[in-house]
């Protein structure tokens, strides 16, 4: 039993949650693969919008995996430190909008 | 950073033998022989030589961190115009097409023009190796006009369209000199599609990673290297480091070396195999003497002795169906999308679904298949 939630030996295992559902593991893990592949968006930049969102989400098995995929499709550190800029705006600006709720909450209660 | 030439630092690293001994003692899962004769190579053969290249010395005005060549401003290895022209010798008595010039930077050696010169005579289209910011150095600005006279085609390192990367690897200033380097090259007709002056860059990973698909970036090089600087290119290789001289050094000291090389290792891709360079190359050294690769050159891996082992004694029926000498260093050349001079070697919709699945956060090799 590990005694904490992370860890780093768990990411190359991360085909195992396929171990009670391999029908249902197939599904995603072919879709994912489709998901990445070059289309309307480059391989590249969607690799750089993966590295955002697993920012926003506090992925670390997902920061680690697309530093490096990012690197591989050829970003390069300036790129991918805006990345992670893009995602931190939103999860600040969402939390930032909210105060247009505070003061729908407050104003009608306030003298 | 300032970086020096292992030879110039006596660094043990320089010699052929220690590099080879660092590769040999690491924990790696599988041989190159092994995993060619996977892919249906027992042995790795030559099917042809249709390119000789020619390393005409070590002398570099640049020190990259990752160079496989060790090579510098101290480096005095530099081919003569006597072994130039047993280079030309031997191509005369073959229907070589092409004659890569690497180095170093080539174009110091004394005698690049007068080489260059005969054999853009014989017919034989030239490729020069060009690390973009020797063109900015007393003696070589007119190298743009010299190239265009004789059709040369320019394949030149940039790591990547900004500067951070391209510094980092290469270092401080390079990156604004190899951009003034474009200019001049598109000002001489390179890279607007139509002159014929055909101009490729080369990208490599500034790290322990692997390259880059080609394919996909190219556009994108394209469009931001006209949209930051008015630069025109033709064509983008992507290439693997190999961990042999400095990359090696380097690896060690950040202590990425085994990791990468089991990288190397786990992608490696059977259908790369059979167009790997050596199979339509062969190298030859500063010196006259022949290898399967630049690669073999530098870990001083000749060809085989079964085959004639210098220029002088060049037998083109022999050497283009020489049995290849390998080693672990050979696993850069089939990881992924696969590594030749001329870039990625397999596009193929079979590995771009292999490399998808190897973006995920660990997919099993049994869901990869």
């Amino acid at each position: 039993m590990a005694d904490h939630y992370y860890n780093a030996d768990d990411l190359p295992r991360f085909g195992e949650i396929g171990n009670n559902a391999p029908e249902l593991a197939k599904k995603f893990f072919d879709w994912y693969g489709a998901v990445f592949a070059d289309g309307a968006l480059s391989a590249r930049e969607k690799s750089l919008i993966a590295l955002a969102v697993a920012h926003a989400v506090q992925c670390p098995y997902c920061i680690d995996a697309y530093s490096r995929d990012a690197l591989e499709k050829g970003a390069d550190l300036d790129q991918m430190t805006e990345a992670v800029h893009v995602a931190a705006a939103i999860r600040g600006g969402a939390s930032l909008v909210h105060g247009l709720q505070m003061r729908n909450q407050a104003t009608p209660i306030g003298m | 950073m300032k970086v020096l030439s292992l030879a110039a630092r006596r660094d043990p690293l320089a010699s052929p033998d220690a590099q080879r001994e660092v590769l040999a003692r690491l924990p790696l899962s599988r041989t190159f022989a092994d995993a060619a004769a996977s892919a249906g190579h027992t042995p790795l053969r030559a099917a042809s030589i249709d390119t000789l290249q020619v390393n005409v010395g070590k002398l570099c005005n640049q020190t990259c961190r990752h160079c496989h060549v060790d090579a510098g401003p101290d480096r005095r290895e530099v081919m003569s115009r006597e072994t130039m022209q047993l280079c030309l010798d031997a191509l005369a008595r073959t229907d070589i097409r092409t004659v890569d010039i690497t180095g170093g930077a080539p174009e110091l050696n004394p005698y690049f023009r007068w080489f260059v010169e005969r054999v853009a005579a014989l017919g034989r289209h030239v490729i020069d190796r060009c690390n973009l910011t020797v063109l900015t150095t007393p003696g070589c600005a007119d190298l743009p006009d010299f190239f265009a006279c004789h059709g040369v085609e320019v394949v030149a390192s940039l790591p990547h369209y900004r500067a951070t990367s391209t510094d980092a690897q290469r270092g401080d200033g390079v990156y604004a000199k190899s951009i003034a380097a474009l200019k001049r090259l598109n000002d001489a007709g390179y890279g607007d599609g139509t002159s014929g002056l055909r101009l490729v860059l080369v990208t490599n990973p500034v790290g322990a990673y692997l390259p880059p698909p080609q394919a996909s970036l190219e556009a994108e090089w394209k469009r931001e290297l006209m949209r930051l600087h008015g630069v025109r290119f033709d064509a983008l290789y992507a290439i693997t480091n190999m961990p042999i001289s400095r990359y090696l050094e380097w690896l060690q000291q950040s202590g990425n070396l085994d990791r990468y090389m089991q990288r190397l290792v786990d992608a490696f891709n059977p259908s790369t195999v059979g167009s790997v360079m050596c199979r339509t190359l062969i190298s030859v050294g500063w010196d006259g003497r022949l290898y399967d690769c630049d690669f073999n050159q530098m870990l001083d891996l000749e060809v085989t002795a079964r085959v004639p082992r210098h220029i002088r004694d060049f037998e083109p029926a022999t050497l283009a169906n020489r049995p290849i000498v390998t080693g672990r260093h050979c696993f850069g050349c089939t990881a992924g999308a696969g590594s030749s001079c001329g870039g990625n070697l397999d596009d193929v919709p079979s590995l771009r679904s292999r490399e998808r699945h190897r973006c995920l956060p660990g997919v099993p090799r049994d869901i990869r298949r």
